[in-house]
């Protein structure tokens, strides 16, 4: 009887090589792009225009924030359309945070972070009873609630204390950056620390318990419930997960070039995230990285060029359609087989 | 062994009555439930593990009440299921899935005990193969082990070696046959393959519009004439 699947299929293990049975070994041409890349990228402050280096800042931001919508949606299968908003409350709750209380700026963005994971409980609980369209509906709903609370309390609001109002105060607010990162390079830096930290944390997530329930989870409930998971228990803690992640962001946009504005989240830019981070790829954690990208760099790139910005929404409507037919993976994967594939061939190449 | 105490049984969906009064008691080994398509057989499991409510009945698992128990709560005491549509999960390795059976509600020991299931299906050299790559036999074996990971008490299998030929069917019913044997777990098959149901239960339990119409021991029920007309449509002896 053990023997079963010992005889099944013992192709599927090994990669036969372009000449026969021999195994091929592994290209490393992505791991060294990798490395390139990941070095271009620390080093982005040392050899940018300081609009560029807040571009990228930015875009580590908003790859946490899309970190956030590939988990519930990519991992849980569950459509969150709240997440830009959950960026707002982060970025509020750590200004209120920063106006009323003097803590260390690390244990303003865990605050942030922590009360925006409650909040995302509360934007969560809809999903026990609902998924699909009708999750997607009641969770852009809250993002237009959250929208219309900061126009009605002037959001972010500089009055004093944590819960102070002012009549006079400016419309833009900035978080103090902490003392050894007060210029944008080294705030990029410290940016992208906290951000591969929260990477990290999904990570680790993914790789325990919690990953194999939600992979469970997003197959079918009923198997999740026969293997003994709590599908309310961790429903809520995905959702936790991705609101705490985008609250510690939102800490990190109120800290960033510019500060953070009333109008600066409307309701329709959760669709876009949505888009976007569709087109990076939820099921890996490169998708997140793409989709920041998409966000934040090509429009950068078209100001620079002159090119007006409304392009973006229909190159967006066009990428999801290319990404729904073409490689429903996203462009990250699509990148990550382009790069093995050149890799192959260039081994090939380099062997004759 | 486990024993299950079923009485007096009913689930309606509005006019719809898919079990109707069933009273069976399973006092441990290998069970079959079988009967025609509709029967209520599936229901019956559902309502076991927690996916349909009944309207009227009580359940007891070795004196507990099951129905008091929340769905999830059943899995982790030591009731398991299979589905009609294989749900081994893809994008898991062989041993996560299996770890996923195991570690919910319990703390430590989850190497031994997934190592052990792994042996038992036969799986034990291939941990870290993603379940993706794996054929049907492949698949439905790592749903098996998950099934009978830890200490299971009571296993439903539902319908476990559909899309499966005969040669590895009769594999997986030896496999089956051994839970009780092996693992001292009581189980519960539904399986339309009559060779397979044979050849694992020692007792039988036949389902016709949702009532149960006979019990006992396999070769008397496959010989009883109301089985033989309400399941099988005939009144010869079932080879």
């Amino acid at each position: 009887m053990t023997t079963m699947l010992r005889q099944a299929d013992p192709a599927a293990q090994t990669v036969p090589g372009p000449g026969g049975t021999v195994p091929e070994a592994p290209s490393r041409l992505p791991r060294i792009a990798g490395a390139v890349a990941a070095l271009a990228v620390l080093a982005v402050p040392l050899y940018s225009s300081p609009y560029w280096v807040q571009t990228f800042t930015a875009t580590a931001i908003y790859a946490a924030v899309a970190l956030g919508v590939s988990l519930l949606l990519g991992r849980v299968g569950m459509v969150s359309l709240c997440q830009f908003a959950l960026l707002a409350v982060g970025a509020w709750i750590a200004l209120r945070i920063g106006y009323g209380l003097d803590l260390p700026f690390l244990l303003v963005v865990l605050l942030a972070g922590l009360l925006t994971g409650l909040v995302g409980v509360l934007v969560g609980l809809p999903a026990l009873r609902l998924s699909g369209l009708y999750l997607a509906l009641i969770t852009l709903m809250a993002a237009a609630g959250v929208t219309v609370v900061l126009a009605a309390t002037q959001f972010p609001n500089g009055g004093d204390g944590v819960l102070g109002f002012s009549n006079t105060a400016a419309g833009t607010s900035q978080l103090a950056r902490p003392s050894f990162a007060t210029s944008d390079g080294a705030f990029y830096v410290l940016t992208l620390l906290i951000v591969g930290a929260l990477f990290g944390l999904v990570v680790w997530q993914l790789r325990g318990k919690a990953g194999r329930a939600w992979a469970a989870i997003r197959q079918s409930e009923a198997t999740a419930v026969a293997a003994g998971v709590s599908v309310v228990r961790y429903k809520l803690w995905a959702f936790a997960l991705a609101a705490f992640i985008t609250g510690a962001a939102g800490a990190l946009l109120a800290a960033s070039g510019g500060g953070v504005t009333t109008y600066q989240f409307p309701t329709e830019n959760n669709i876009l995230l949505l888009a976007a981070c569709l087109m990076g790829g939820v099921y890996g954690l490169w998708g997140s990285v793409v989709a920041a990208v998409f966000v934040k760099v090509v429009p950068a790139l078209l100001q620079v060029w002159g090119i007006p910005s409304d392009v973006l929404l229909i190159a967006f409507g066009v990428g999801v359609i290319q990404t729904v037919l073409v490689s429903p993976q996203g462009a990250a994967a699509q990148l990550g087989h382009d790069l093995s594939r050149l890799a192959r061939r260039l081994s090939r190449g380099g062997a004759r | 062994m486990t024993e299950v105490r079923i009485e007096g049984l009913t689930v309606r969906y509005g006019g719809v009555v898919p079990l109707d009064g069933v009273d069976l008691t399973i006092d441990g080994g290998a069970w079959g439930l079988i009967g025609p398509n509709g029967a209520g057989k599936t229901t019956f499991f559902n309502v076991l593990s927690g996916f349909a409510r009944p309207a009227e009945g009580r359940i007891t698992v070795d004196g507990e009440d099951l129905l008091s128990m929340r769905p999830h709560a059943r899995a982790r005491w030591g009731l398991r299921r299979t589905f009609q549509t294989e749900q081994a999960i893809r994008e898991l390795t062989v041993a996560d899935n299996v770890r996923l059976g195991y570690e919910h509600g319990r703390r430590g020991g989850a190497g031994e005990a997934v190592a052990a299931a792994l042996d038992f299906v036969g799986l034990a050299d291939q941990p870290h193969r993603l379940v993706g790559s794996l054929d049907m036999r492949g698949r439905r074996l790592v749903e098996l082990a998950r099934a009978v990971v830890g200490s299971p008490r009571l296993v439903l299998l539902d319908e476990p070696a559909a899309g499966l030929p005969d040669q590895e069917s009769e594999e997986l019913g030896a496999l089956i046959r051994a839970v009780p044997e092996r693992l001292g777990a009581t189980v519960l098959l539904v399986d339309h393959d009559m060779a397979l149901v044979s050849a694992c239960c020692e007792k039988l339990a036949v389902l016709d519009f949702g009532r149960l119409v006979a019990t006992g021991p396999t070769a008397e029920v496959l010989q009883d004439p109301l089985v033989l007309a309400a399941y099988l449509g005939t009144t010869e002896e079932v080879a």
